[in-house]
C-alpha cells in the first residue's frame, strides 16, 4: 500500500525526523493561506502516488502567496503525467505547500526489505535528488548500504559509518544517526515495505531535513495497521483492483483485450504469459484463489467483463483439492447468470476432469473446451481474432 | 521425509487445518498428533489435540509439523514449533507480515530446525509421506525432483511430468513470500545429495534475486541437469502478482534476467509453461 508524500512526511515528523514546515491544500485559496503562514514565499507541489513530479512540472516555486494560488490553480483538476505514471497520467486532487531551504547538500536514505538478507537493510548514498537505481547502476561505490540485525535494531556505530562515510562528522553525524534510527523505528513499527528519504537536504544552517518522502506498507500486515489502513487513498488505485481485494480475489489490470481467470497466482501468471506466447494480449491478472466456488467465479466473471476491453475469456483451473466438476458446475452458473456472450475456453486439469468436462459441453452455453494450457491458449486467441 | 516421519498440525481445529490433516492421513502420512492452545485434551478424527508442540511432541514423538495458523498467529506458531525441536517446520499459511519472517528467521539461527514457507503448498514424497495441501493423485514416484516458488503451476509442471513417465522423487513448494525458509540453494544441496534424485525441475517467478544467486551456485556445485521455468515474463512492473514475493521492484526481479543467469550456468530453460514437462524429457535424453 502506498501513501502521499504529505502523510509520509506527517508519519516521520511523529518519528522524530525533521521536515519541512508546511500542510496539504485541496483548493487554491488553502493555498494561498498556507504560503502566507509561511512568509509568502513557497514550494507548492502535487501529491500523487509517483515519482519523477519535480520534471513533469509538478513541483514550483512561487515568490508570493498570490502566485502560490495561481500554480495551485493551474495544478488542481489537471492530469500530471510523470515517467512514473504512465501514458495516462494521475489526476492531481492534492497540494502540499512547503516553506522553501536552501541546499547545502542532497544526500539520499532509505530503508528497504533486503530479501537477499531476510532483513531491514538501511541504504544512504551522497548522491542525493536523483534516481537511487540510477546511482546503483552507474556508481555502485557510492551506494553505502548496512544490514540490520532485527534481535538488536540499528546500531549507532552503523548509522556513524554511514554519516562518515557521506562526509558527515560532529554534529552533523549525530543528526543523521537520529534520523536514521527514527526511520528504522518508523519502518519497523508500521511495517513498512519501503521507506525513503530522497533527499535528506543538509542545509546551509546546518539542519538535515528530510525534503521528500516516500513510504510504501508490507499489504500482509495491514491489518495490525488501522492508522496506515486510513491513508489509503482510493483514487490512486484502480477500482477494479479494489474490488478484487474487498472480494478476496487478486486482480491486477493490464493492456490487453483477453480476460483470464485462475487459480493460483504462479498458474494466473503462467497463464498470461503463454497468451502473449500465442500472440494475444492478457488483460489481467486473475487469482480466484483456493476455493473457486460459483459464487466466487461470478464475482470473478463481473469483475473481467466490467472491462469493456475484454473480448475474450481464459479460464485456468487446476482442481486440486477442488474438483473440477464442482468448478465446472460453478463456471457454467456463473456464466449463464452473467449472460457471458464472448468467446470462452474453459480449461480443466486435475480430480474428476472428466466429469468436469461432462458439464461444461452438457451445459449447453457455447464453451470452447481445451486439454491443455497451450491448446487454451491457441484457441482463445483463435477466438478473440475471429471475431474482431 | 519418508513414511516414518510423525507429523503434527498446528491449527488443526480450522477448517483448513481438518481438511488437509485428513487428506494427509489418507494419502498414508502419519498425522500423530494436533496443536490448538485452549484445545487440548480433546481430539479430531482420533488425532488427539495438545494445548502446546511441546506436549505434542513428548506425547507422540512428532519431529515434523505443519502450520495452518492463520497470519496475526503464524509466526508464533512456527517459533514455538522450533523452541520444541522440530526437524521440519512446514508453514502453509499465506499472509504472514514480512516483518514477522524477518524475526522468525533470525530466531531459527543456530535451531536444529528446517522451515519451508510460509505461504507455500508443503513438500511431498510420493507414495511415502505428503505434508500439505497439493493433490496426491497427481503425483507418481520417480527420479525427478522438483523445487518451486509457486503452488498450482506446481501441479500444472507435476502433472505434464506424471503424464510424461517422469516420475517424482521429492516435491518441495518454497512458497511465495519475500523472506522465507529453505530456498532454492537449499533444495538443490539435498537434491545434489539424493540417490533417489536424477534431475530437477526449477520453477521460479519475478522478484527477487534468488533464482540469479541460485545460477551461480547451479553453475559451481549441480551434478545433475536441472531445466527451469521462471513465470511473470508479461508481468507489469512495481505490481504484487498474487504472491507477496512476486514484485518487480526499482527495475530488479525481472523475469528476463532470471532466464539469462540460469541459462548462462547451464540450466535448460521451458520456453512455455506448457512445456516444463516435455523439456525435461528432452533434458534425459540427451536433446540439447
Amino acid at each position: 500500500m502506498n501513501i502521499h508524500e504529505y502523510q509520509a512526511k506527517e508519519l516521520l515528523r511523529r518519528f522524530g525526523i525533521p521536515v519541512p514546515r508546511g500542510r496539504a491544500a485541496l483548493t487554491p485559496q488553502e493555498v494561498r493561506a498556507i504560503a502566507g503562514e509561511l512568509g509568502g514565499s513557497c514550494v507548492v507541489k502535487a501529491q500523487i502516488h509517483a515519482g519523477g513530479r519535480g520534471k513533469a512540472g509538478g513541483v514550483k516555486l512561487a515568490g508570493s502567496p498570490e502566485e502560490a494560488e495561481k500554480i495551485a490553480g493551474e495544478m488542481l483538476g489537471k492530469k500530471l503525467v510523470t515517467h512514473q505514471t504512465g501514458p495516462q497520467g494521475r489526476q492531481v486532487k492534492c497540494l502540499l505547500v512547503e516553506e522553501r531551504l536552501n541546499i547545502e547538500r542532497e544526500f539520499y536514505l532509505g530503508m528497504v526489505m533486503d530479501r537477499s538478507l531476510s532483513c531491514v537493510s538501511v541504504i544512504a548514498s551522497a548522491e542525493g535528488g536523483v534516481e537511487i537505481e540510477e546511482v546503483a547502476q552507474r556508481s555502485p561505490e557510492k551506494i553505502l548500504k548496512e544490514a540490520i540485525d532485527p534481535a538488536v535494531g540499528l546500531l549507532p556505530f552503523q548509522c556513524r559509518r554511514l554519516a562518515y562515510g557521506l562526509g558527515l562528522s560532529g554534529e552533523r553525524a549525530n543528526l543523521l544517526l537520529s534520523i536514521a534510527q527514527g526511520l528504522y523505528r518508523a519502518f519497523v513499527e508500521r511495517d513498512c515495505s519501503l521507506a525513503e528519504i530522497n533527499p535528506l537536504l543538509l542545509t546551509r544552517e546546518g539542519e538535515l531535513v528530510a525534503l521528500d518522502a516516500k513510504m510504501n506498507f508490507d499489504n500482509n500486515a495491514l491489518f495490525r495497521q488501522p492508522e496506515i489502513t486510513a491513508l489509503r487513498d482510493l483514487d490512486e488505485e484502480d477500482p477494479k483492483e479494489y474490488e478484487a481485494s474487498q472480494l478476496g480475489l487478486s486482480y491486477i489490470a493490464l493492456e490487453g483485450n483477453i480476460g483470464c481467470m485462475v487459480n493460483g497466482a504462479g498458474l494466473a501468471m503462467a497463464t498470461m504469459d503463454i497468451i502473449k506466447l500465442y500472440g494475444g494480449e492478457p488483460a489481467n491478472f486473475l487469482d480466484v484463489g483456493g476455493g473457486a466456488t460459483k459464487d466466487k467465479v461470478t464475482e470473478a466473471f463481473k469483475i473481467l467483463l466490467s472491462d469493456k476491453r475484454v473480448e475474450g475469456v481464459l479460464v485456468n483451473i487446476f482442481g486440486g483439492i477442488m474438483r473440477c466438476d464442482v468448478i465446472a458446475q460453478g463456471i457454467v452458473e456463473a456464466a449463464r447468470e452473467m449472460r457471458v456472450t464472448v468467446p470462452l475456453v474453459v480449461r480443466l486439469q486435475g480430480t474428476n476432469v472428466e466429469l468436469g468436462k461432462k458439464i461444461l459441453s452438457e451445459s449447453g452455453l457455447s464453451i470452447i473446451p481445451a486439454e491443455t494450457m497451450a491448446e487454451a491458449a491457441e484457441k482463445i486467441v483463435k477466438a478473440v481474432r475471429n471475431n474482431s | 521425509m519418508n513414511k516414518g516421519t510423525r507429523v503434527l498440525t498446528q491449527g488443526i481445529t480450522g477448517a483448513t487445518g481438518q481438511f488437509h490433516t485428513r487428506a494427509c492421513k489418507e494419502y498414508g502420512t502419519q498425522m500423530v498428533a494436533g496443536v490448538t492452545p485452549g484445545k487440548g485434551g480433546s481430539s479430531f478424527e482420533a488425532i488427539p489435540i495438545f494445548d502446546t508442540v511441546e506436549k505434542a511432541v513428548s506425547a507422540t514423538g512428532a519431529n515434523a509439523s505443519v502450520i495452518y495458523v492463520p497470519p496475526p498467529f503464524a509466526a508464533d506458531a512456527i517459533m514455538e514449533a522450533a523452541d520444541a525441536g522440530l526437524e521440519l517446520i512446514v508453514a502453509i499459511t499465506e499472509g504472514v507480515p514480512i516483518m514477522e519472517m524477518v524475526r522468525v528467521k533470525r530466531y531459527l539461527e543456530g535451531k536444529k530446525s528446517l522451515l519451508l514457507g510460509p505461504n507455500c503448498p508443503g513438500v511431498i514424497t510420493p507414495g511415502e509421506c505428503k505434508i500439505g495441501i497439493m493433490p496426491g493423485d497427481i503425483f507418481q514416484r520417480g527420479s525427478v525432483g522438483v523445487i518451486s516458488r509457486s503452488g498450482t503451476l506446481t501441479y500444472e509442471a507435476v502433472d505434464q511430468l506424471s503424464r510424461l513417465g517422469l516420475g517424482q522423487s521429492t516435491c518441495v513448494g518454497i512458497g511465495g513470500d519475500p523472506v522465507h525458509g529453505l530456498d532454492f540453494v537449499d533444495v538443490l544441496i539435498l537434491f545434489n545429495e539424493d540417490a533417489q534424485t536424477k534431475a530437477v525441475v526449477m520453477i521460479g517467478e519475478i522478484g527477487g534475486s534468488a533464482e540469479e544467486e541460485t545460477a551461480l551456485w547451479i553453475k559451481a556445485n549441480m551434478r545433475k541437469p536441472v531445466v527451469a521455468f521462471i513465470v511473470g515474463q508479461t508481468a507489469p512492473p512495481g505490481k504484487r502478482m498474487g504472491h507477496a514475493g512476486a514484485i518487480i521492484s526499482g527495475g530488479k526481479g525481472t523475469a528476463r534476467e532470471k532466464i539469462e543467469a540460469l541459462k548462462k550456468a547451464g540450466v535448460q530453460m521451458a520456453s512455455s509453461p506448457a512445456l516444463i514437462g516435455q523439456t525435461m524429457k528432452e533434458s534425459l535424453s540427451g536433446n540439447f
